[in-house]
């Protein structure tokens, strides 16, 4: 990648990050906590890394991503629109009645939503159900990128899906796991400690790879270490701060299920210039 | 309106005061969701008989029937959704089977949870856990029934669903009520239909029944809290001087009270009914009212399937 590259993808994430806190701000609810933690990944992977055609949702050589963490909607929901698959008009219907933005993703209404999340820990087994899916179709090409957060490892079916992904060597299965730190509860190590997330993954048979996940070169660097290793699953580990980008927010548990009201909207949205 | 008040604002607190009476053997678990249930009041008083599993509704499930199995009564919080559907074979082998003295005391259930959307706005869970033996479904209809409820469980032995919800609700029990398991109250009487709902829908139920009275249609109005047991003497007699029954409930129609009310006429009064109820559908993002219009689930609705199932009669 070049600089230019790396300088796109990082504008698209502060233009998801303005959408996320306005997104939530007009629906009067919604989750920006874990939504702007995820910005440069997601904006890495759309803009970046993954292979996918906005006009042509089904293209069968896509790369397909599942947001296993589905009460980050608000940025995929931003990364959909700057790419093209539905009007940047329809961000401000999230959450109401009517719209084809959900509380959480729904792929029967959404283009580009590869399938419905919002029930936390099934996203793994539903990013190896594609990914076989791929395999018996003789596609060797695309891959699955399942976000994932931190909190959400506490799931026992993630762990059965990460024994099933490297138990059929499923190389085209890649995690990112949004280490941000925090759950509902309060911090991760307090609430129920997942502690050594790489090395849990290792012993699970997976390749990790840890990287800073608001760092675009660091997380496009890990994308291509990880493309190179198609033998079996691979995690990226990627450290993030919760509600990053916005002062208050950041790193405040507080903020992981609440929206702005119009003066915090507004000042949040004068941090994201 | 001050004295509104969320059923799920009554689970904190009622255990609260169950342990300052001296009920040591009461717990709390929770999964990542102890604010938003209020089990988080009870765990601030007495961190160590509270335990946050973290985002896993099968092992809190689990852990409660180990706890239960040692002698302690645990009280499970979550959502609806995750505290039923994801821990379905945990409450049914681990709790029920063995009958252990688990009360499930799940928030946010049905349409009311509002913007989350579908996949968070649990409408199938009377129904699951209706169907599992040795398990008693309280729906209360407001913040008092709701307290009643919590502490009627925990007097009780064996295991109990409670569904709590979100959304503030007034009161529509006066302060001398008091809560008994497998009771249902006939909050006001008349010749014409019988209107039978259970927790948000019974305060629609009552203002449907001014709706009708100023049309000339008289209806009985009756709280159905206890879907299991269920009270059959007092729907009965009410359904047989009536002559039609509609019933009321945020959930969906199969399976829930307007399937408790239709088994229990069809076996011994079969007679006109019309079940208001979730469509078999699932929920969708929106404001809590405008989703309980979209639904049909308003005092409107419920009158005019009573007036339905008047003309019926004729
Ligand atoms: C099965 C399930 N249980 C509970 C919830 C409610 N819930 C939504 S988000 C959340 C916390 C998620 O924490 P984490 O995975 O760390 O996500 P992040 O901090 O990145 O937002 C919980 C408990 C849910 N959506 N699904």
């Amino acid at each position: 990648m070049t600089g230019t590259d790396t300088e796109a993808i990082a504008a698209h994430a502060r233009q998801m990050r303005r959408d996320i806190v306005q997104m939530v701000a007009d629906a009067g609810s919604g989750h920006p906590g874990g939504s702007l933690s995820a910005a440069e990944i997601v904006s890495t992977l759309y803009f970046g890394v993954m292979r996918h055609r906005p006009d042509d949702p089904a293209w069968e050589g896509r790369d397909r991503f599942v947001l296993s963490k589905g009460h980050a909607a608000p940025v995929l929901y931003s990364a959909l629109a700057e790419a093209g698959y539905f009007g940047r008009e329809q961000l401000s219907t999230l959450r109401k009645l009517g719209s084809m933005l959900q509380g959480h993703p729904d792929m029967r209404k959404v283009p580009g939503v590869e399938v419905s999340t919002g029930s936390l820990g099934q996203g793994l087994a539903l990013a190896n159900g594609l990914a076989l899916a791929l395999r018996l179709q003789g596609n060797t090409d695309s891959r699955v990128y399942c976000l994932l957060g931190d909190g959400e490892l506490q799931e026992g079916e993630v762990w059965e899906s990460a024994m099933l992904s490297a138990h059929y060597d499923l190389g085209n299965v890649i995690a990112i796991i949004d280490r941000n730190g925090l759950q509902i509860d309060g911090p991760t190590s307090e609430v129920m400690d997942v502690s050594e997330v790489g090395d849990k993954f290792s012993a699970f048979g997976w390749f990790v790879i840890g990287c800073d996940g608001h760092d675009v070169d660091s997380l496009l660097d890990a994308f291509e270490k990880a493309s190179r290793h198609t033998d079996g699953p691979v995690a990226i580990v990627a450290q993030t701060m919760k509600g990053k980008g916005v002062s208050f927010m950041e790193n405040n548990c507080d903020w992981h299920g609440r929206a702005p009201s119009a003066d915090e909207c507004a000042t949040a949205l004068g941090e994201l210039e | 309106m001050s004295d509104k008040r969320a059923t799920r604002e009554a689970l904190g607190e009622t255990l609260l005061e169950l342990a300052a009476e001296g009920r040591d053997d009461i717990v709390a678990l929770d999964a990542d969701l102890a604010k938003s249930t209020t089990t988080a009041k009870f765990a601030a008083k007495y961190p160590e008989r509270f335990f946050d599993v973290g985002i896993a509704e099968q092992n809190m499930m689990g852990t409660a029937a180990g706890l239960a199995a040692g002698g302690m009564t645990p009280f499970t919080g979550s959502f609806a959704v995750f505290a039923t559907g994801r821990a379905y074979d945990q409450i049914r082998n681990s709790v029920c089977y063995a009958n252990l003295n688990v009360k499930l005391t799940p928030t946010h259930a049905g349409v009311t949870v509002g913007p989350d959307g579908g996949s968070h706005q649990m409408l199938e869970d009377i129904a699951l856990m209706r169907v599992l033996p040795n398990m008693r479904v309280l729906v209360p209809a407001d913040y008092r029934a709701a307290k009643g409820a919590i502490r009627a469980a925990a007097s009780a032995q064996g295991p109990f669903y409670i569904r709590l919800g979100r959304m503030a609700l007034p009161q529509v029990h006066g302060e001398d009520f008091v809560f008994e398991i497998g009771r249902a109250y006939v909050l006001r009487e008349g010749a014409d239909v019988t209107l039978a709902a259970c927790g948000v829908m019974v305060e629609r139920a009552l203002a449907a029944a001014d709706l009708l009275a100023g049309e000339g249609i008289a209806a009985t109005v009756i709280d159905v809290s206890s879907i299991k047991p269920l009270d059959g003497p007092t729907i009965l007699a009410a359904a047989r001087a009536t002559g039609a029954v509609v019933t009321c409930e945020e959930h969906s129609i199969i399976g829930g009270l307007g399937s408790a009310v239709a088994e229990l006429l069809g076996e011994n009064a079969p007679m006109i009914l019309e079940r208001i109820g979730v469509r078999d559908s699932f929920g969708t993002s929106g404001e809590p009212e405008e989703l309980m219009r979209h639904f049909g689930l308003t005092a409107e609705d419920v009158a005019i399937a009573a007036r339905k199932a008047v003309a019926r009669k004729a």
